[in-house]
């Protein structure tokens, strides 16, 4: 059984078909990626999974359990954790803050400083900056504050949307590198990416998704060598 | 051709009569004040006893403020049933009064007394609370994810509604307040001429330990840090496991809260409650919140002080030495006069943002 199964969901933005039998699962100590063009659903897919938005039909189970009448927060509580596109750090709230809201479902004191010195231990630079507002950090310290906050809580499944987007070449390089290292560390991930070949390095297994379909699934290596992903998603010609 | 010169001689209008207000209520500020001053015809006590009657309105004020700027804090939205759930509160006083009075512990000594305000404060924060969280429930979050304007009909509908529902419940008459007898009396502070009762002394003391309290509360617990993520950015506080429902209910409650324990003081001040009372309070506390920035705590606590201040002091000050006959007859044209000048020239309030940029 997976650890995380979504089985055929069909969401909707009004009257726009947004995913179309959208199937996919992560087995426990996996990275699995779902990469695509913008708007084929990607960030529809794992709000669908954190319970922001409901399919109107198929299922996303974790741990074989149904997921659809979860609240979002009590998603959180089950270890589905997800770091939105574009980070979402709380700008008007400190760094210290952004974490312990990141760690709002540990219900120990302990648990929490705890949380914020592994995510310190990780990055650093967030430590030198714990009392400076979300707003006034770079773009890839925010980043940084967006997995470290996504990290309080220990999940069993990470969800990251484009960790990538925005980011200057040599950071992109280092955000996949805790990438691998939070997977290393025994966390399955699921990793939207528009960068298809970072997102394929790292990953086990992919998903390609166009236009709200999964037209493609396959291990990483075999789908980087895929004729069909190189010309559209890896910028070959 | 003509069409853009009319344009720009109607621009050139409108700026020099924005120009024209802004000179025109200097002018009237500081001549008012000069003279008043030049005149000499207050005592040092007789401006003591005004700004202590500012700052007690404008405790009553402040305190009302912070429920309208919590929830648009978190809501985008303009809580007119607030004033209501104030008046309910002076209700709910009253009522705990009344019926401590009928079995006489009201006045019996000064420790019954004490407690039998304890007590009217509490059962006022429950009415207050109770109220607020169904209209939030009923009235508003339905509406959670409509166009702005659409809750914001529905709060003057449920202002409406409550007042109307307390005339038919207790009538359109005015009932008055019972008398706290240890209240009235003046503390003793030996100055002539300037005299302080207890009970200003009860509104300013409570009105700060529940701002300080709200504070601390907002800012270095966990869960006043959720109110303030999740009227950052609903749907990632939901990401961060913050039940964001329980963050709205429990903004709501703390506003009303503080509207009801207001509301006993008011009670207690002016002696009087009715079904309208709400209304004219409500208005002056949301002036405060645009004051000191809608959305700002700290901002709705300062621009109640002020508009308290403005309102206690400013008719004597300004308009007094101009010869105006009871110039404190006028107070409520000073307080609006504020909140139009603060609309057009510093709309995002004395410590906001520009509300224009979040809207």
């Amino acid at each position: 059984m997976a650890l995380l199964d979504v089985d055929g969901i069909n969401a909707f933005y009004g009257n726009i078909h947004a995913l179309r039998d959208v199937s996919l699962s992560v087995d426990d100590g996996e990275i699995v990626t779902l990469i695509g063009a913008n708007g084929a659903g990607k960030t529809t897919t794992l709000n669908c999974i954190s319970g922001l938005v409901r399919p109107r039909s198929g299922t996303v189970k974790l741990a074989g359990e149904d997921l659809a009448k979860v609240q979002p927060h009590h998603i959180v509580e089950r270890g589905v954790v997800q770091v939105p596109e574009g980070r979402r750090t709380f700008a008007r709230l400190t760094v210290d803050e952004n974490l312990r809201m990141g760690g709002f479902t540990l219900t120990s004191e302990a648990n929490l400083r705890d949380g914020i010195s592994r995510a310190y231990d990780m990055f650093p630079r967030l430590k030198e900056r714990r009392s400076q507002t979300g707003g006034t950090l770079s773009g890839g310290e925010q980043q940084m504050l967006a997995i470290g906050r996504a990290l309080m809580v220990s999940p069993r499944v990470l969800l990251l949307d484009e960790p990538s987007m925005g980011l200057a070449p040599t950071l992109v390089e280092s955000i996949f590198e805790t990438i691998s290292s939070i997977h290393a560390q025994g966390t399955s991930i699921l990793l939207v990416e528009q960068n298809a070949l970072m997102a394929l390095n790292v990953a086990g297994r992919g998903y390609v998704l166009q236009s709200g379909q999964i037209i493609l699934s396959d291990t990483a290596a075999n789908l980087a060598a895929n004729e069909q992903v190189r010309q559209a998603y890896l910028g070959e010609i | 051709m003509y069409a853009r010169v009319m344009e720009r001689i109607t621009d050139v209008a409108i700026a020099g009569v924005l120009w024209g207000f802004r000179i025109a209520v200097v002018l009237l500020v500081v001549v008012g004040s000069a003279l008043t001053l030049g005149g000499g015809r207050h005592s040092a006590e007789s401006w003591l006893s005004l700004i202590v009657s500012g700052a007690v309105l404008g405790s009553i004020y402040a305190l009302i403020a912070l429920g309208y700027t919590m929830v648009y804090g978190i809501l985008r939205l303009i809580n007119f049933a607030h004033g209501e759930i104030f008046m309910a509160g002076t209700f709910g006083g009253y009522f705990v009064a009344t019926a401590l009075s009928g079995i006489g512990f009201l006045n019996l000594n000064p420790i019954t007394s004490i407690i039998s305000v304890v007590l009217m404060m509490a059962g006022a924060i429950v009415v207050s609370v109770t109220l607020a969280l169904l209209v939030e429930r009923i009235a508003y979050r339905p509406l959670r994810n409509a166009p702005r304007l659409v809750p914001l009909i529905s709060a003057i509908g449920a202002s409406f509604f409550l007042q109307y529902t307390f005339r038919g419940f207790f009538g359109p008459g005015i009932y008055a307040y019972p008398t706290v007898g240890i209240l009235d009396a003046q503390v003793p502070l030996g100055i002539e001429g300037f005299r302080v009762k207890w009970i200003d002394v009860l509104v300013i003391v409570s009105a700060v330990v529940m701002m300080a309290g709200l504070f601390l509360f907002v800012q270095r617990t966990k869960l006043g840090t959720s109110i303030r993520a999740v009227s950052e950015d609903k749907a990632t506080a939901a990401l961060m496991g913050i039940d964001v429902n329980r963050a709205i209910v429990m903004t709501f409650a703390i506003g009303a809260a503080m509207a009801g324990a207001a509301g006993v003081l008011y009670g207690l001040i002016f002696r009087q409650v009715y079904f309208f009372t709400g209304f004219v309070p409500g208005i002056k506390a949301f002036t405060a919140a645009v004051l000191g920035g809608i959305g700002n705590i700290p901002g709705a606590m300062l621009g109640g002080i002020f508009l308290g201040q403005v309102e206690g002091v400013g008719p004597t000050l300004f308009l007094s030495g101009l010869g105006v006959p009871s110039p404190n007859q006028l107070r409520d044209v000073i307080a609006f006069t504020m909140l139009v000048l603060v609309l057009i020239f510093r709309p995002s309030g004395i410590l906001g943002e520009r509300v224009a940029q979040r809207a």
